[in-house]
This record gives structure tokens, C-alpha cells and sequence, in this order.
């Protein structure tokens, strides 16, 4: 499975969640497979998907999904103490780690050599960390909804890209219709 | 009232709810009245650019939020304030130590203070200079202008202003 097939199988589970979703082909992937007010695309600024995720958790009830990327949690790899060290058990962190940078063409990064994500984490002092198949996210994702608890998914796939189109939809609409379905789900 | 309380209350008077900084010795005070206000969430961070994630976030989870940080790392945060914080609207008060000003006995310091005020002017924000402690009864007016603008909002405090002189 590439990422995208993982997207696909994760819709059911997380279409009525709040996702944060990383710049580049996953969002655009996750706009074409199911575009939901409670989804925030980022455009640009690699590798923040899981900062801004935190915030969000920390800030207001409902529960936050950040969706990034081996990549991208490489390049802010300080994200992960931060997480570790301010318990927000409704948030999820969801790394897809096809060891690539999958929007840039496929280029290894150091998550698909000896760098393990998933010890990273822990040694962070994440708690609950998870490793998994590809075809296992989803499962692994509805029990992390339900245990309430912060949970880092490392969801081990192939690489890959499906062609997709841009994301064009006004980035102060997304961000608009985004906190106005929060606001509503915590009213 | 202390300068450092001073600062505080005026961002808890502007519903500041959240905020993240990264370690400087100028802004210690600032940031230990903030760990320890009640109606303030602190959470550091580990770089700034992170924290502008965290800032963002938190805006869009409903509390206003605002960064504390070194004009060091004003570089590092380039791509985070165009691409996140400016493009999406996002309202963000930075309070900056302005390392390299009258004062400074750190000679690197004062290579990034001749980018700082250039570099917020090439990003087209808004720059207020806190250089004589009476130039602080300003903050309130800056953080509603702030929140009114939905723009990042740059307020650089040299050391003058936290020696008193």
C-alpha cells in the first residue's frame, strides 16, 4: 500500500474527526477523497502539520488527528519532545512513513534507512506509540479515537504517488470552515 | 507592577490564552509571569518556527496565542510567517528580545540585529520598538491592532529597555 491507498482506507474512520493534514500530495490526496470542512490543508510550511495539531488539541475538547510525514517530522523533529511533554490525550499524531519525500519525487529520507521514527518518539517520552502496517492503520487509528490517550501512529507504507489535482479552494475558507466546525463541535 | 508583569497583564487583558518561547535572558521574567499566570497556557518549544505552528493551532482551536522569542531567530521563522501565519491570516504577536543593540557585549549578536528590522519590513510587518520602559504603555494598543489585522506583529525590546534606563 502507498500512502494514498492508506488515505483511502483511514476516510472511514477519521471523516467526521478533526484532521490536520501535511503540505503537498497528502492534503491534495486527502481533498479528493474527501473534502470535510473539519479537514485543514496545509499549503505550505513543511513539517509543521504536528505543531499545529498540538496547539489545536491543546487549546479546545475535541479530538485533533495531525497527519505528517517521515519527511516532514524530520525536518521539525523538535515537535516530538514538545509532544511528549505536554499530554494532550485528544490528540493523535499520525506519521505515514514510506520512507520518501513523497511530494518531491521520491527521495529517500533517513526514516527509510536506520532512523526509526518510532524510537525517536519514545525516546521523546511519547507514551503511547505505535507502529504498524500499512494495511492495519485504520484499525489502529479507530482504537486510538477510542482509548482517549495520546497516541504517535507510525503507519510503515510503500512509496508511491497517484496523480492528483492541486488544492485551489481559498486558504482563509479553509482555515474559516475549519474553526467554524470546531467552535460548533465544542459549542 | 513589574515591567514583566506589566507585559503579562496586558496579554491576558487582550485574551492571550496560549503561549509558546523559546529561552532568553532578556525576556526571563516575561516568560516566568507567563508560566505562572493562571490563565495562561505556557508551553515552550523548541524552535521558533515550531512554535509558530503551536501559536497557529491554538488560534484556530479559539485561543488567542503569541510567541516569545530572540531576533536571532528571526531567520528561521521566514517560510512559518509567510507561508502559515501570514497566508492564512493568522493573528500573532511576537515579543522579541532585540539582541545587538546599545548594550550588547556579544559581538555576534549584533550581526543578525542589522537583518532584524529589515527583514520585518521585507515581510511587511508590523514593527513597534520598545527602546524606553515608557514605550511599553503601547503593548495594549499593539495587541488589539494586532487581533484587528489578523497579522503577525513584531515588537522588538532592546536592552535599554530592560536595563530601565
Amino acid at each position: 500500500m502507498i500512502r494514498s491507498d492508506v488515505l483511502k482506507s483511514l476516510i472511514p474512520v477519521i471523516s467526521d474527526q478533526f484532521v490536520v493534514c501535511n503540505i503537498g500530495l497528502p492534503s491534495q490526496e486527502l481533498h479528493m477523497l474527501d473534502d470535510q470542512p473539519t479537514n485543514f490543508y496545509m499549503l505550505g510550511t513543511m513539517g509543521l502539520s504536528s505543531s499545529i495539531g498540538l496547539g489545536l488539541a491543546l487549546s479546545q475538547k475535541q479530538t485533533i488527528i495531525a497527519i505528517d510525514g517521515d519527511g516532514s517530522v524530520l525536518t521539525n523533529l523538535g515537535t516530538l519532545p514538545t509532544i511528549g511533554n505536554n499530554q494532550a490525550d485528544n490528540f493523535i499524531l499520525l506519521i505515514i512513513d514510506n520512507g520518501s519525500y513523497g511530494s518531491t519525487g521520491d527521495q529517500p529520507t533517513y526514516a527509510g534507512k536506520k532512523t526509526s521514527l518510532t524510537k525517536v518518539a519514545e525516546a521523546c517520552g511519547c507514551d503511547n506509540v505505535i507502529e504498524c502496517k500499512a494495511e492495519d492503520t485504520a484499525q489502529v487509528m479507530k482504537d486510538a479515537i477510542a482509548s482517549k490517550k495520546m497516541t504517535v501512529i507510525v503507519c510503515k507504507c510503500e512509496s508511491g504517488n497517484i496523480p492528483v489535482p492541486n488544492i485551489t479552494m481559498d486558504q482563509v475558507v479553509i482555515r474559516d470552515r475549519f474553526m467554524k466546525a470546531l467552535e460548533a463541535a465544542n459549542a | 507592577m513589574s515591567i514583566h508583569s506589566q507585559i503579562v497583564t496586558d496579554m491576558v487583558n487582550n485574551n492571550i490564552e496560549f503561549i509558546t518561547t523559546v529561552p532568553c535572558k532578556q525576556l526571563g521574567g516575561v516568560i516566568e509571569e507567563a508560566e505562572n499566570h493562571n490563565s495562561i497556557m505556557h508551553v515552550p518549544c523548541n524552535k521558533e518556527d515550531e512554535g509558530m505552528g503551536l501559536c497557529a493551532g491554538a488560534f484556530m482551536g479559539g485561543k488567542r496565542s503569541a510567541i516569545i522569542m530572540q531576533n536571532t531567530a528571526l531567520g528561521v521563522t521566514l517560510n512559518s510567517l509567510a507561508t502559515l501565519i501570514q497566508f492564512y491570516h493568522i493573528p500573532l504577536p511576537m515579543l522579541i528580545s532585540y539582541r545587538g543593540e546599545l548594550g550588547e557585549p556579544v559581538a555576534c549578536q549584533v550581526e543578525m540585529a542589522l537583518h532584524t528590522k529589515a527583514l520585518l519590513n521585507q515581510m511587511l510587518i508590523p514593527t513597534y520598538h520598545f527602546h524606553k520602559r515608557e514605550d511599553a504603555a503601547e503593548l495594549d494598543k499593539i495587541l488589539k491592532y494586532t487581533f484587528m489585522c489578523n497579522k503577525p506583529v513584531a515588537i522588538l525590546t532592546d536592552a535599554t529597555f530592560w536595563k530601565g534606563e
